[in-house]
Order: structure tokens, then sequence, then C-alpha cells
């Protein structure tokens, strides 16, 4: 290339503990291009992200701008240095109005409200407090007051997220042009169709380092696909699980049957069943509705549309205590929120038992105690540190969330990325114990973001996006390479060379509409 | 974070003492009751016997069980600063109304402001999720008002101290105030629903992690809504034996017990933010407060400088003891 990059980031590496997010990642953007930044969960791209912002500081590596080496050390460098961000999450500080929360920035307001109008907000009222503000229109803001900066290097964090169509469509507009007058955009998105009508060129991260850049073109998301899997793209191929296909055979009524379920912009006409003695993989990227699905599930939250059935029954969920009546027990992914940190292995796992009205009397010490350490053994669980939960290891709090519905014998469990974090031994553990669940026909729902994960435990896996259920594989199908494309709506068995973004089109149209 | 809890360390005495301490709290708070004792008895010789140490109990039990109080609703991570007037109105009516009524009738009169506070505190922080410092603090100064427009009704037929209060609240059996008989009962009670039953255990959930809880299928207006009206019922009770004890109804009898009887329960280790705590710890703060005020007295400071030294000395104690017991 001939023209000098704008950013020129290589090299970067950064290190959590012994944990590696960024191994060696580079990232070269030229003047004028729109840039997209892919990779799967856990590849490094928000921390990448983070790095190039200054929100945190490099372990190793290189950053230039515009050809100068730059110490990124704070966000207000990385603005100074034209560098802006836009997050996901709206930035706005929710109790000022507009205007306040632009003089705290510094940004001009005429811009800002003439940008405000380019993205498609004719009657914005500058004394309005942001938490008034509806959130799309919020994240137009936020864009917007990057914009009237006019920055060099403009970041764009799944920008187009939560906006309906027409707003979305202004949003990829403007950031076009940008590219044409001559700044440079990254942009990270998960939605190949927005990256092909936009981006010019993609890097793409795997496992903490830069593994490629590609010219966008026509059939360039099998490729990307590809890229982001690495090595483990050969087929890997499962025996279909002899066990508990009998349970499944003769229940014939599904233990839990969701139905068109509704979650405001989150969840879109989600469709499945779940059997007795069957585990059933959730498989999505981040932030694609598999929180609010759980969370439904569980009775944390009201869907707004669509019908749960438990055995054949309707149910409606107003508290979790609903769902454990049901016998439907949630495992969030989040350990912290799932244990009494201060408390004992043994009242962390009772608790369930105490939780209804009449059982609020005396505890029958004993039986609990056979109960509890029941499934103490059963998982495994090493107990040497007695006194508080909060002195455990990870995976041992882990296994301490899932023995509590063991003990309390719940027909179906719902594990939210149950092995986040933990080692591999009891990752492994974990597997068997699923498996064991089933074949004792207990039924489980299991998200993961770990796609090996899929072809260990599960019997089939559901793949959302944006929201919808976009594909269900059975176990044997279920390689790497068709959940990736699949998590990235990409629909199953298209060839590269075929229109693949025509097809997909009205359905994302359609989605954002609603 | 939750690694390093499970990495070896060497252990050294320092570490293995405050290890011994981290699991039997109770350790450093009798160590200290004997320390105060002990310089009681070095100041004045001969205070320490067994009239003292009747005395003592009469004025520690009130003080106790409002912590009790406390105690219960710090676990949740609340406070319950409508004690001290729940306790006084229920003494303040029991005193007016057993000039004329039966004292079944007058005792059930002197409990029902209690049992609304209570529900009202329970509802307020439980379903409409007030802060529990502001619900209680708001229905005192309500029940405070109220027990003033009460004052002005009965102010003719005067007041009076039925006999078997005040046998309980200052009489003394066998050397043993007669007030163990209340407390004891009392004590046993809330330690047990504390440690052994489904209730106290959902105390301790909710107050360590309300999430958690939830998840669990636990119904947090329920576990408040109880806890509260029991806390109410514990002061209005309290009030009872407290007017035994002081034999004048006013209308702040019991006001002065309620910060000390916060400082008992955080001196005694439970935890204001919640899911950490006890009551046998309580009782002793209770113990210590009062030997501590005992001692205050008799160095004849001016009341000014008794209180500042009293104030101290609960901020020093209660940042040692943390320290001594907390192991992170």
């Amino acid at each position: 290339m001939t023209t000098n990059p704008l950013l020129d980031a290589t090299g970067v590496a950064k290190n959590y503990g012994a944990v590696a997010a960024l191994r060696n990642a580079s990232l070269s953007v030229p003047p004028g291009e729109v840039h997209a930044l892919m990779g799967a969960n856990g590849a490094g791209k928000s921390t990448l992200v983070k790095i190039l912002t200054g929100a945190i500081k490099a372990d190793a590596g290189r950053i230039l701008i515009r050809g100068k080496q730059l110490d990124v050390r704070s966000p207000a460098d990385a603005r100074r240095a034209g560098l802006l961000p836009v997050y996901q999450e709206p930035s706005l500080i929710p109790d000022l109005d507009v205007l306040s929360n632009l003089r705290l920035t510094g940004t001009p307001v005429e811009p800002f409200r003439a940008w405000v109008r380019e993205l498609g907000i004719p009657d914005l009222d500058i004394r309005e407090t942001a938490r008034n503000i509806p959130l799309a229109i919020l994240r137009v803001l936020d864009l917007a007051r990057a914009l009237a900066v006019e920055p060099d290097v403009l970041l764009l964090d799944e920008m187009t997220a939560a906006l309906p169509a027409n707003l979305a469509e202004k949003v990829l507009e403007v950031v076009r042009r940008q590219g044409d007058a001559g700044r440079s955009v990254i942009f990270i998105s998960h939605r190949f169709v927005e990256i092909s009508a936009l981006c010019d060129r993609a890097t793409v991260l795997r496992d903490g380092s830069t593994v490629g850049v590609v010219d966008i073109e026509p059939g360039i998301e099998e490729r990307i696909v590809e890229m982001m899997l690495g090595t483990r793209i050969e087929k890997t191929r499962v025996a279909a699980r002899a066990a508990n296909d009998v349970a499944v055979a003769a229940g014939g009524r599904p233990r839990l049957s969701v139905r068109n379920l509704q979650l405001g912009t989150k969840l879109n006409d989600v469709s499945f069943d779940l059997a007795n003695g069957e585990v059933v993989g959730v498989f999505a990227l981040e932030g694609q509705g598999q929180d609010e699905l759980f969370a439904a599930l569980a009775g944390s939250i009201r869907p707004t549309g669509g019908t749960i059935d438990v055995d054949g029954a309707p149910v409606k969920f107003s508290h979790p205590s609903d769902a454990i009546q049901a016998g439907i027990a949630y495992v969030p992914g989040d350990r912290t929120e799932a244990l009494a940190m201060q408390r004992s292995v043994r009242e962390n796992i009772a608790l369930p038992f105490s939780a209804g009205l009449r059982k609020w009397g005396p505890i029958r010490m004993r039986r609990e105690q056979v109960v509890v350490s029941g499934a103490i053994g059963r998982l495994q669980i090493d107990t040497r540190a007695q006194g508080e939960v909060q002195r455990l290891s990870g995976g041992n709090q882990q296994k301490v969330t899932i023995a509590r519905w063991i003990a309390a014998n719940a027909r179906t469990i719902l594990c939210f990325d149950p092995t986040r974090g933990i080692d591999v031994g009891t990752k492994q553990e974990i597997y068997k114990l699923l498996r064991e669940l089933a074949g004792q026909g207990k039924s489980v729902l299991f998200y993961t973001s770990e796609m090996e994960e899929v072809q260990r435990v599960c019997d089939r896996v559901i793949v959302i996006f944006g929201g919808r259920v976009v594909d269900t594989f059975s176990v044997e199908e279920a390689d790497e390479p068709a959940l990736m494309r699949a998590a990235y709506g990409l629909p199953r068995g298209a060839r590269a060379d075929v229109g693949i973004l025509a097809e997909v089109k009205p359905a994302s149209d359609a989605e954002a509409a609603s | 974070m939750t690694d390093i809890a499970t990495m070896p360390r060497p252990v050294s005495f320092g570490r293995r003492l405050k290890r011994i301490m981290a699991d039997r709290p109770l350790i450093p708070l009798i160590i200290l009751l004997i320390i105060l004792v002990v310089i009681l008895q070095i100041l004045r010789p001969g205070i320490v016997n067994e009239r003292w140490l009747a005395n003592t109990a009469k004025f520690a039990i009130p003080l106790a069980i409002l912590a009790g109080c406390q105690t219960m609703t710090m676990l949740t991570g609340g406070i319950d600063l409508s004690v001290g007037t729940v306790a006084t109105m229920s003494a303040f009516i029991m005193a007016t109304q057993i000039v004329n009524q039966d004292p079944a009738v007058a005792f059930l009169l002197a409990m029902l402001p209690a049992m609304l506070i209570g529900l009202v505190n329970g509802v307020g922080v439980g379903v409409f999720r007030v802060h529990p410092l502001i619900m209680t603090l708001g229905t005192s100064l309500i029940g405070t008002g109220f027990l003033q427009v009460y004052q002005r009704t009965v102010i003719a037929s005067g007041a009076k101290i039925p006999d078997f209060l005040n046998w309980l609240g200052t009489g003394v059996t066998y050397g043993f105030p007669n007030a163990l008989l209340l407390f004891v009962p009392v004590a046993v009670l809330i330690v047990f629903m504390l440690n052994r039953t489904g209730f106290g255990r959902l105390l301790y959930a909710v107050g360590d992690n309300e999430r958690a809880a939830r998840l669990s299928g636990v119904r947090y207006w329920q576990v408040i809504t109880a806890l509260y009206v029991l806390s109410s019922l514990l002061a209005g009770i309290t009030g009872l034996l407290y007017i035994g004890l002081i034999k004048a109804p006013s209308l702040s009898l019991a006001e002065p017990l309620v910060l000390p009887s916060v400082a008992a329960a955080v001196i005694g280790g439970t935890s204001i933010f919640g899911g950490r705590g006890g009551y046998t710890g309580t009782i002793i703060g209770a113990l210590i407060l009062t030997v501590l005020t005992t001692l205050l007295t008799i160095l004849q400071m001016p009341e000014g400088g008794r209180r500042i030294l009293f104030g101290f000395i609960v901020l020093f104690v209660t940042a040692a003891y943390l320290r001594i017991v907390e192991d992170r």
C-alpha cells in the first residue's frame, strides 16, 4: 500500500495473570478506509479496542498514529490523538441533559446538531435529560458526539445493534461517507450483511492474534469463518449418543416446549423443544439474546409474547420460585450471582430447601446433611475450605452452584456457560455430570460460548443470532465450521460463490424493523 | 481472586492466630469483656460482686434484646431504628391502659402498635424497597407523633407500673435477676432461629446475596416483612421489660437504647452489610457496652467527657475487632 496508515498497531499483547487475552495482534488502517475487526467470542476484539482507546495498557506492542509512536495512557490521550470510540453501551450520563453531556466532553454543539440531523433525527431537544431518551436514539447521539469532533479514526463497536432499520441505514450511510472523506473507521460487527455493504477490508483475530487481513469481496465470508476457526476446520465426527436416545423416544411429550417467545427487541419468535433425557445446546455469539432466553425460562423476567409449556401444560413464571416449582433450575454463568459467598457450602447447597414459606421452620439437620453430602460427593467438591464458599476455588464454586440443584433434584437444569473460567479437569467433570443427568432422564439446556463443548455434551444444538433461532443441528452435524457460520447468521450449506448476502438480507431487515 | 484463596501460603503464628480468631470470633470479645471487668475491679476494688453482676445483667438485658432486633435486620443488610419508639409505645400504652383494663387486654393493646409498625416497616422495605434506614426512621417519627397525641387523651387517667413488670424488671431471686426468665428463652429462640431454621438461613442468604436467594426461589418480601414484624414485636416486649426497670413512663423511654443497640450488634461482629454475624456475639457486645458505661460512670467524668470517651471506645473496639476477625 502506498499511503501511510493512519493507525498502525503491531505485536500488541496483553496478559491478565496467566491468561493471555492478546498475544500478537496487529491492525493497520490507511486513511479513507472502513475496516472491519472480526473474531469469535474471546478472540481479543474487546481487549484490542480497549488498548487502542487507552482504557487499558498493553504489555507489549507498538501503536503508531500517523507514523508517530503513541503512548496512549488514558481515553483522554486517545481522544487528543484523534481516536474516538463509540461503545455498545450508551455513554451519555443519564442524569444530565444532552447539552451538559456535550460540555462535559468539550464537544462543539453546532456540528453535533448537524450530525444528529444527518443521522436521521430531525427533532432532538438538546435540553432533554439523557435518561428519558430511548436507547436507539442515545446510540445515535453517541455517534454524533464522536463525529462532531472530527476524529481521524472512529471506532464503532456493534454500532447498529438495537437500532431500528431506518436509523441503522442512516448510520451506515454516514459511516461510509466518513471513509470516502478520507477518515478511517474501525467497524466491529457480527453482521456480515453490514460488513459487506460497508467495509473495504477486514482484520480477523483468533486466540489473541491477528490471523489475516482480507479485502471484502463477494464470497469472502467463508474465508473469514475459516480464519476465525483456524486449524479446527476439519470435520470432527461424533458418534450418536445411544444411551439416552431411548429415554427421549419414550416420553413423547417434551419436557419444555417454547413457542414464539418474544422479549422486547432482544428475543424474537424463539421456538424449540427440550425432551426428557436430552441435553440441548444453545450456541450464540455474545449478546444475541441468550441471556434473555435463559432469564425468561428461569422466571427472572417476563416474556412479552409467546408461550412456555412444561410437560405439555402452559406456564407463566412471575418469579424464579415459580420455575423452581415446575422443576426448572437456573445456574447462572456468573458464580457471584448464584452463591452466598460468606456462607458455607452446606448452606449454599441447601438454600432452595428453605425458600418456601412452609419450610421456614426448624431444619432437619440430619436429613439435610445426608442430602448435601450426597450432592457434594457426586460432584466431588473439595470442601477442605469448609467455612465460606468464597474460600473455594472457582471450579469448586461452580460445582456448588450445580450441586444445589442436584440436591434439590431439579428435573430440568438451565446451565448458562457453566465452564467459564474454570480449569480443564473441572470442565471434564461437569461435562460428565451433565451427560449423567441426561442419562437419568433429566433435561439440560446448556448455553456455551465454546464450540467444542457442544460436541462433548449436547444431543442437539440451537443457534441464536439477533434474537432468533437461526438453525438447529443434531450433534453429528454440529461441527465447528457449521456452528460458526450459523452463529454469524450465514445460511447452511451455502457455497462461497453464491450470493449469500442477498438471501440473508430480508430476514435481518424484518428483524431490525420489529 | 478465587484462585488465590486456595494457594498454599506459609503459615506464621500470627496468621494462625488470626485464623483461629476468624473461626471463633467470640474469643476476642470475651477477652475484651474480661479485661473491662478487671479494669473496673482495679479502679474500684470490691465493686465486682454478686449485686453488681445482677445489676449489670438487668441493664444489659433490654439492650441485648433490642440489639437482637438489630442483629436480625442487619443480617439482611437492613437496620431497625424504630425499636426505640416501638418499645416506648408499648411501655407507655401498657402503663396507661393497665389503670382501667384487664392486664391481658392492656398487653394486647400495648403490642398492637408494635405489630403495625413492624408490618409497615416490612412492607416498605420488602415490597416498596425503601431503604431500611429511612423506612424505620420514618415510622419511628410517626410513632412518636401518635404517642404524643395518645398522651393527651389519657393524661387524666394517670399511669402505673403493673406489679408483674416491676417484679420482672427489677426483681432478683437467689441472686439472679428475674429478667433472665424472659431473656434466656428469647436468646435461645433467636440463636436457634438463626442457626437451625429455614427462616434464619434465609436472613443470612438474603443479606449475603439477594440475587442468589431469588434464583433459589426465595421471595424477598416475605422474608423481610416477617423479619420486621418479628423485630418490632421483640422491641415491644423489651419496652414492657424496660418500664419495669425504669419505672417512669415517658415519651422517650427507650430512645437512648437505639444507637447502643446498633453498636452492640456491630461490636458483636454482625456486619451492617449483611450476611455475617450472630446473636451470641451481640449479647457479649451488649454486656461490653453496659460494663463500659459503668466504668465511665465511676471515673467521675463530666457527662460530656464520658460521651466523647464512649464514642471513641466504641469506634476503636469495632475497628480493632474487624481487623482481628476479618480474614482476607
